[in-house]
């Protein structure tokens, strides 16, 4: 038992490394953290981003788990993983293709047609063109499948009306991964159809919504008589369902590392400079009590990666156990920010600049982490995907099932 | 990244587990809970048979010679069978009490009669409400002769010898002291607790023959605890997370097979987000328990963080998956027939056994400002050169 890699893993870090300190530079102890909820990104920012992408792929450090054939490296997902431990040590732009590389290129390549991978992939690859998902609606958000937005086929195309939300990148990407209802005779799951949609077709209206912390990381997506080609269609009529688990199984893949051990030490800190009744508050046995519990639970998770990693090490693909992470590692972020602020005491309240303590951080944290909680599978949403996939426990009962859709009962409209 | 037991330390594991099935039924855990029998003789013997008394114990002192991590398997099927017999007193406390600051006299006369199951030892530490360590000890040592009186003593009745902490004026002013419980000077009796399948005693030592423990006995009585008891936590830990394990999988096994109001009761998200939020429990106990394993069986620097996160986070788990046990099996949960309680009394026992979590957590806390104050200080006299 040990935290070593093995001599080849090692010995990929290491070329890793290389190709990095010869193209980027390191970070630095100030940096600033990574935003966890991704703030609107400029138009310089995306194009920085792009360079960068178009850099890492000339040298095969793109999409590495990919075949070679479309723009990868043909690396293992031990590499993979390598490569991002290495890559977050330096200066690098926001990663804007992680919804394009993560999620939409795997599916196309389990669903595409040839002639659709070849389109689609190696732009993906080098960045030039970027991708977001087209998924949740204002109606249908845990309840994925109970999505409306409609799709009509008419002659070679088809015609979409209808509403997605939460879309991030929706403002600067190209493309976008799309399920529609193309029948609303059949059952919920049975009526679904997949496309790719060029976001840059007429119809398409993008509106950037404002999150309680100000920032605007998400768009709402209007579909307006847009047109999509038969030909973008991923998988058969009616086996969205099936082509949109592909998705959303990628995006799960996705490991949860750190579990904010990084928080716990800067806590600690706040701690030893706030006073409380008049001494250190590190010096407070309740202060302890909690920061020791913060603690254990942020190391759980980051030894929970570790094993994870030497599951994957091993060859063996993370399953819906990795739900662990997101549903444990969120509530924790939470109650540290909550705990900081209190740390604080008055001046818990101050978001001022200049005169909030450590910059607000607990605060911008508290504002910004219920969306985290919610964003890529809510709380509960986890607990039954460990439940039922990981515990095997039965499925809740429910009344959607063999009913057509439109009979599905759906509350009144939301305002 | 290689963050888990070898093949070789899993099929020991299964070894373990595979023994304990067959002679280490819950029905053995209720025997002892419900006789006067202080522990299952014959489990003992197949435990000392099987040589995983002496696990860690090297061979020039009798043992098989392994390490730490095939322990720590072993512990965890201990803790999975609620094994009633004096496993973390003898292995854990009284073994490496001897292993760590014994004299070579003393290894060669105590750890092959450990290694066997022929002796068993203990560790004595506590004499009243409210302790969770070395502080406040009374009980006293000078002139070769020991007194006081420890309360309570884990298998205090039925060990051989103890290893007790006690006021010797050398150094901290406390050591450690090995004492025969079979001799003169001392009386002992088995005492209630709360989880009967173990047995627990009051000792009291009056004028009792005891030596040092160690050759000229160093005096850090205090921090000789302190190093006993993280060993014994980390595998404790093990053990506990083996409890837990076993209890949330009975619990899944149950929910699964009762109806009402027509379907299994684990097919409301009620019963489910429960179980699910258990599950993450028992799986942040088992990673920060690899992580105690790791640096116990590495004699790490961070052993005494790594101790700590082990015994918070499976005290935790263990104590939360007795809690819903009984919640979700009902009614019947609460009836004596049923085996939950076994695991809820074996879990609070277990919590407190080597000092409440409140303690641990607020060690915690002590030792992350040294080793930061530590990592601090090396920085600066980087920065010098």
């Amino acid at each position: 038992m040990d935290f070593n890699d093995t001599p080849e893993e090692a010995a990929f870090r290491a070329e890793a490394r290389a190709w990095l300190e010869s193209n980027a530079e390191r970070k630095g102890p100030d940096d600033a953290p990574p935003d966890l909820l991704g703030e609107r990104t400029d138009s310089e920012t995306v194009q920085r981003a792009q360079d960068w992408q178009k850099k890492k792929a000339e040298a095969s450090w793109a999409c590495l788990t990919w075949p070679k054939e479309v723009g990868g490296r043909g690396a293992t997902a031990i590499q993979s993983v390598i490569w991002k431990q290495e890559e977050s040590k330096f200066r690098t732009p926001p990663d804007i293709f992680g919804i394009g590389t993560g999620m939409c290129g795997p599916t196309i390549m389990t669903h595409g047609r040839d002639e659709q991978k070849k389109r689609w992939l190696p732009s993906l690859v080098t960045g030039e063109e970027i991708w977001c998902q087209l998924f949740s609606e204002p109606s249908a958000g845990s309840d994925l499948a109970g999505l409306r937005t409609s799709a009509v086929r008419d002659g070679e195309d088809w015609t979409v009306n209808g509403q997605k939300i939460w879309t991030t990148g929706a403002q600067f990407s190209d493309w976008g991964i799309l399920v529609t209802r193309s029948d609303p005779n059949a059952t919920k799951h049975a009526g679904l159809t997949y496309f790719v949609v060029d976001m840059h077709s007429p119809g398409v209206e993008i509106r950037p919504i404002t999150q309680i912390n100000g920032g605007q990381g998400f768009n709402e997506v209007f579909f307006n008589d847009v047109r999509i080609p038969d030909a973008n269609r991923l998988g058969e009529v009616g086996d969205g369902w099936r082509v949109a688990i592909t998705t959303l199984m990628n995006e799960r893949a996705s490991i949860g590392g750190g579990g904010g051990a990084g928080s716990v030490n800067e806590l600690m800190k706040l701690a030893a400079d706030t006073e409380l009744n008049g001494k250190p508050a590190i010096e407070d046995s309740a202060v302890r009590q909690r920061i020791a519990e913060f603690y254990v639970r942020s190391k759980g998770l980051q030894f929970t990666g570790n094993r994870t990693l030497t599951a994957l090490s091993r060859g063996t693909t993370p399953g819906p156990e990795a739900s662990l992470g997101k549903l444990v590692g969120g509530k924790l972020i939470q109650d540290m920010a909550a705990f900081g602020i209190e740390l604080e005491g008055f001046c818990g309240s101050l978001t001022q600049e200049g005169l909030a303590p450590q910059d607000a951080t607990w605060q911008n944290r508290y504002l910004g982490i219920p969306g985290l909680r919610i964003a890529g599978g809510t709380d509960e949403v986890l607990r039954n995907i460990i439940a039922e996939r990981v515990l095997r426990l039965p499925p809740e009962q429910r009344l959607d099932k063999g009913v057509p859709f439109r009979d599905v009962p759906t509350g009144p409209p939301s305002k | 990244m290689n963050f888990d037991f070898s093949e070789d330390q899993k099929l020991l594991q299964k070894t373990a587990k595979d023994y304990l099935e067959e002679h280490s039924p819950l029905t053995v855990c209720r025997e002892v809970l419900e006789s006067d029998a202080p522990y299952a003789r014959d489990l003992w013997k197949g435990a000392a048979q099987l040589g995983w008394l002496g696990t860690a114990i090297p061979e020039e002192y009798g043992g098989a010679g392994f390490g730490y991590l095939e322990l720590a398997v072993i512990a965890e099927e201990i803790g999975r069978a609620l094994a009633p017999i004096p496993f973390a007193s003898s292995v854990y406390l009284a073994s490496e009490a001897l292993l760590r600051f014994g004299s070579d006299t003393q290894k060669q006369k105590y750890l092959p009669e450990l290694a066997s199951g022929e002796w068993i030892g203990t560790f004595a530490v506590a004499e009243r409400p409210g302790q969770n360590g070395a502080e406040g000890i009374e009980t006293s040592f000078a002139g070769g002769v020991l007194s006081g009186t420890k309360v309570p003593v884990l298998d205090g009745d039925v060990a051989n010898f103890a290893v007790v902490v006690a006021r010797s004026g050398h150094g901290s002013g406390l050591s450690l002291v090995l004492t025969d419980l079979d001799g003169d000077g001392v009386e002992r009796e088995a005492i209630k607790s709360i989880d009967p399948s173990r047995s627990t005693a009051r000792v009291v030592f009056s004028k009792a023959p005891a030596e040092l423990l160690g050759e000229d006995g160093p005096g850090d009585g205090a921090g000789q605890t302190d190093a006993l008891l993280d060993r014994a936590a980390v595998l404790m830990a093990f053990e506990q997370l083996g409890g837990a394990a076993r209890a949330f999988e009975s619990t899944l096994e149950f929910t699964q097979g009762r109806y009402a109001f027509g379907r299994p009761i684990a097919s409301f998200q009620a019963i489910k987000h429960r179980l699910a939020d258990l599950w993450c429990e028992i799986e942040l106990a088992r990673s920060n328990c690899y992580y105690g394993a790791w640096a116990l069986s590495n004699e790490d620097s961070e052993l005494g963080i790594a101790a700590c996160n082990s015994r918070i986070s499976s005290s935790h788990a263990f104590d939360l998956a007795g809690v819903e046990m009984i919640q979700l099996y009902g009614g019947v949960g609460y009836t004596w027939e049923y085996d939950c309680h076994l695991f809820y009394r074996r879990a609070k026992l277990l919590s407190v056994a080597l000092g409440n979590p409140a303690s641990w957590k607020d060690k915690l806390i002590t030792r992350l400002l040294e080793s930061r104050a530590a990592a601090a200080s090396a920085e600066a006299r980087n920065t010098d050169d």
